[in-house]
């Protein structure tokens, strides 16, 4: 057995290749057979990777779900940065330069939204739980953000490791909840053509979330929101451990 | 011809990060700002001035796709590898600190969708 699970990780990324392929095979079953096609495939293949993900997190109480459990390490390579970005980046052959050109100001404008608002609303919170010291509160406020910003915060303005912790908690149930969410609200806020695809990008920011919440509503839409979106972390990490971090200090 | 077309994905990629990677870095955060955005653009351009040259072949479009089509499947691995115990462990704080502003930032949907329908 030992020989085997060994053979197993060597292999890694093959093995990934297999087991996804699997997932999305009986994904696109349960699509057809239980929902009539009216969900789609891919938002039960990215809703069952989210539930093995638990399940090996509870396995393992390690950090990475299911590429926790040996055997299966091959997960990180293939839903790692590395392949996510280079997919992200390929489904732009095709897209419109015209379209970008034309929304790229209000697609700025909406990052500058997304992480002020996103912000004020984490802040917010954490006030109305009874945290009132500006470093924790600048921490939670930028892991509403993306669970990369509030462990960035964090760090350089000296919050608690519990503190850093909920912030990267409230950063994930943010990714978790775009990707899941975005195929049913997509109809009720227009979410339809590349350029509203823009804006959410950059309102959501969640790079992974928006990405695999496009990917279940409509994969021609991932391109327009992953652009501004991959912007939105850098952005969230510019502003909150300094303009927003004074702002608030000043209050 | 389809090894071409991968190679023109990484190399824009690649040229993409470093930018990305440098912007972070002289802005002193630390931080890869950007990268995937500035790879898309230069695929995209890559992709137009070589269609304007006659340059792009159809078996290289088909090396790119390729990984456009494998995007769904890495997607599905990438939500393997969340950490999604630690959402749900933080408690009922990091719950709302990461729904409320979803909800707030939806507002401003329709407001900037209207603003560019010109």
């Amino acid at each position: 057995m030992e020989y085997i699970i060994e053979l197993l990780d060597k292999n890694g990324l093959i093995v990934a290749f297999l087991v996804t392929g699997i997932m999305v095979y009986f994904s696109e079953g349960i699509s057809v057979k239980l929902t009539n096609k009216k969900l789609p495939g891919s938002a039960i293949a990215i809703f069952m990777g989210l539930v093995i993900a638990y399940i090996g997190g509870i396995l393992t109480e390690g950090k990475s779900g299911i590429a926790d459990i040996p055997g299966l390490t091959g997960f990180k390579v293939m839903g790692g940065p590395m392949f996510r970005d280079f997919a992200i980046v390929s489904t732009a052959m095709g897209a419109s330069f015209a379209v970008i050109k034309k929304t790229g100001s209000v697609g700025i404008l909406s990052l500058f939204l997304g992480v002020i608002f996103s912000f004020i609303a984490g802040v917010g919170i954490a006030y109305a739980f009874g945290i009132t010291d500006v470093e924790s509160l600048t921490t939670i406020g930028a892991g509403a953000c993306t669970f990369v910003v509030g462990p960035v915060t964090g760090t350089a303005v000296g919050a608690s490791s519990d503190i850093i912790a909920i912030s990267i908690g409230a950063g994930v149930v943010k990714s978790i909840l775009v990707t899941i969410g975005t195929p049913f609200i997509a109809p009720y806020i227009g979410l339809n053509n590349p350029k509203s695809a823009m804006i959410f990008g950059g309102l959501m920011g969640t790079t992974s979330g928006t990405a695999a919440g496009l990917a279940a509503t409509d994969p021609k839409l991932v391109p327009y929101g992953a652009m501004t979106a991959t912007f939105y972390t850098g952005l969230g990490c510019l502003m909150c451990p300094s303009v927003l971090y004074f702002a608030l200090k000043a209050i | 011809m389809l090894l071409r077309g991968v190679a023109l994905l990484a190399g824009c990629y690649i040229i993409g990060q470093i930018i990305g990677e440098s912007l972070g870095h002289y802005l002193g955060i630390n931080n890869n700002v950007g990268g995937v955005g500035f790879a898309m653009l230069l695929l995209i351009i890559a992709q137009n001035e070589l269609e304007k040259r006659d340059l792009f072949h159809i078996e290289m479009g088909e090396g790119v796709m390729f990984w456009s089509k494998m995007y769904i499947p890495v997607i599905v691995a990438m939500s393997s590898i969340q950490n999604v115990r630690v959402a749900f462990n933080n408690g009922f704080l990091a719950l709302l600190a990461g729904i409320l502003p979803v909800a707030i930032c939806l507002l401003f949907m329709p407001i900037l969708s209207k603003s560019t329908n010109d």
